[in-house]
């Protein structure tokens, strides 16, 4: 019978541990909220990982990872037309532009990263498809599941306190007011700085994430870093701030005077409680 | 017949719901649960829905305390407890340094819900182990104009100063506008 259930029940870590104790072969089909990520194992070691529909192709993981200028990326995308992933590795073996190694780094690290994001799903539902695995063009690898078991609890843990700090990415960020806080003193990394330029009241946390290409978990790693650097402070968007004034019930109603009067009228009551 | 609201607010076991209990006129309507967590099996039940209590002022005013579950899981609660308060009180355990994060988190969370005064009651001060209200402003991250209050919430006194100290913060502002 197919594995199948929900992460809000059974975590990816239970499930890594799983087909890593079993040493299952299969493929691992996940449905999150925003996206869907499938991981292929063989005898329990990892040895595929797709995210959606996104480009798997040896030749975009290389670009990725920095083996290939994009102009490289671009002609051989061109060249190679229909040419298998396993083809297309063996030419640009034999054409010396990369060694067999750098093909199996690149794919091992693309494959854990996509497994890595699956530590920040809360929920999704999974099952998995014994004895399924990628098709025979595609160049599979073989990692251990344990350490990314371990590293991913260590991102688990930080995901947990960085949702503590950080509850909801659809508050906004100004910039705090203390006195000493300037920015052109501190010493920022360009993902910090990226984040920075999009600070204003009007944006959420979510569309500083969205607008620099961040997932969830690193747009909350930066802000929390700024936060505590004292840097920016959590408001409520202007606009949905607005809105809620609208809707709210105000506290206190009348004329200054007759909301001075209700205070001092509550203050008299508790003092004599 | 005018209501008018503050909420008391702060994490898990801080002591909202003493607080409430040691000034309010009626036997505090609370929605307590027996702990399900063994992390949080500090004490035997916790609050998840609200606390809600009632001071009476006179025949055309009343007001209503109302304490917000302290478990983040039910923190769907907040953003409702808080609309249209007076002003809120952060409740924070003085002995349980590890809960100084979670506080200053609250206590940010609610400050975007609604700007309205606030303070800090700093519990439990009779316990020998409490931290000092320095060291705890510190740790909080307090600024150094957010009134920060020594508080024992089964002592009426100084849950009384802390719940005037907040109507003077109101007042204050209503001053500045």
């Amino acid at each position: 019978m197919a594995l199948k259930g929900n992460l809000r029940d059974f975590t990816i870590t239970q499930l890594l541990n799983l087909i890593n104790v079993a040493q299952k072969t299969g493929t691992l089909f996940i449905e999150g909220p925003n996206e869907k990520i499938t991981v292929s194992f063989r005898d329990g070691k990892l040895a595929y990982a797709q995210a959606g529909q996104e480009d798997t192709s040896l030749v975009t993981v290389l670009h990725r990872s920095n083996k290939l200028t994009a102009a490289q990326h671009r002609v051989i995308k061109e060249r190679t037309g229909t040419m298998s992933d396993k083809e297309l590795g063996l030419l640009l073996i034999n054409a010396n532009y990369i060694t067999q190694q750098d093909i199996i780094t690149s794919l091992q690290t693309y494959f854990i990263n996509t497994v890595n994001r699956l530590f920040t799903w809360v929920e999704g539902f999974f099952h998995f498809e014994n004895e399924v695995l990628p098709p025979d063009d595609k160049i599979t690898v073989r990692v251990n599941l344990e350490n990314i078991i371990i590293e991913g609890s260590r991102r688990m843990r930080e995901w947990e306190q960085l949702q503590d700090e950080i509850p909801s990415l659809d508050m906004a960020l100004k910039f705090a007011e203390r006195p000493g806080a300037n920015l052109r003193n501190v010493n920022l990394s360009v993902e910090e700085w990226r984040v920075v330029s999009y600070i204003n009241p009007k944006n959420t946390i979510r569309q500083i994430g969205q607008a620099t290409k961040m997932n969830d978990l690193e747009i909350r790693r930066i802000v929390y870093g700024l936060i505590q650097a004292g840097l920016v402070e959590v408001i409520r968007p202007d606009g949905k701030a607005a809105a809620q004034a609208a809707g709210r019930v105000p506290a206190v109603t009348g004329s200054k005077e007759d909301q001075k009067s209700l205070i001092n009228r509550l203050i008299r009551r508790i003092r004599s409680i | 017949m005018q209501t008018v609201k503050m909420v008391v607010t702060g994490p898990f076991n801080a002591g909202k719901t003493e607080f409430i209990r040691s000034v309010s006129e009626i036997d505090v309507v609370s929605t307590e649960r027996k702990i399900s967590s063994i992390a949080e099996r500090i004490k035997n039940t916790t609050t998840v829905a609200m606390d809600f209590g009632r001071i009476t002022v006179d025949d055309d005013l009343v007001l209503y305390l109302f304490g917000t579950p302290g478990q983040r899981r039910f923190d769907f609660m907040w953003e409702i407890l808080s609309e249209g308060m007076l002003g809120f009180i952060v409740m924070v355990d003085s002995t349980r340094p590890e809960t100084f994060r979670e506080a200053r988190s609250i206590l940010e969370t609610f400050r975007a819900y609604a700007p309205t005064p606030y303070v800090v009651a700093a519990n439990k001060q009779d316990k020998k182990d409490a931290w000092d209200l320095n060291d705890m402003r510190i740790a909080l991250r307090l600024d150094p104009k957010v009134k920060l209050l020594p508080c024992v919430a089964t002592d009426k006194e100084t849950v009384k100063a802390a719940l005037l100290e907040l109507l003077y913060s109101i007042l204050a502002e209503m001053d500045e506008n």
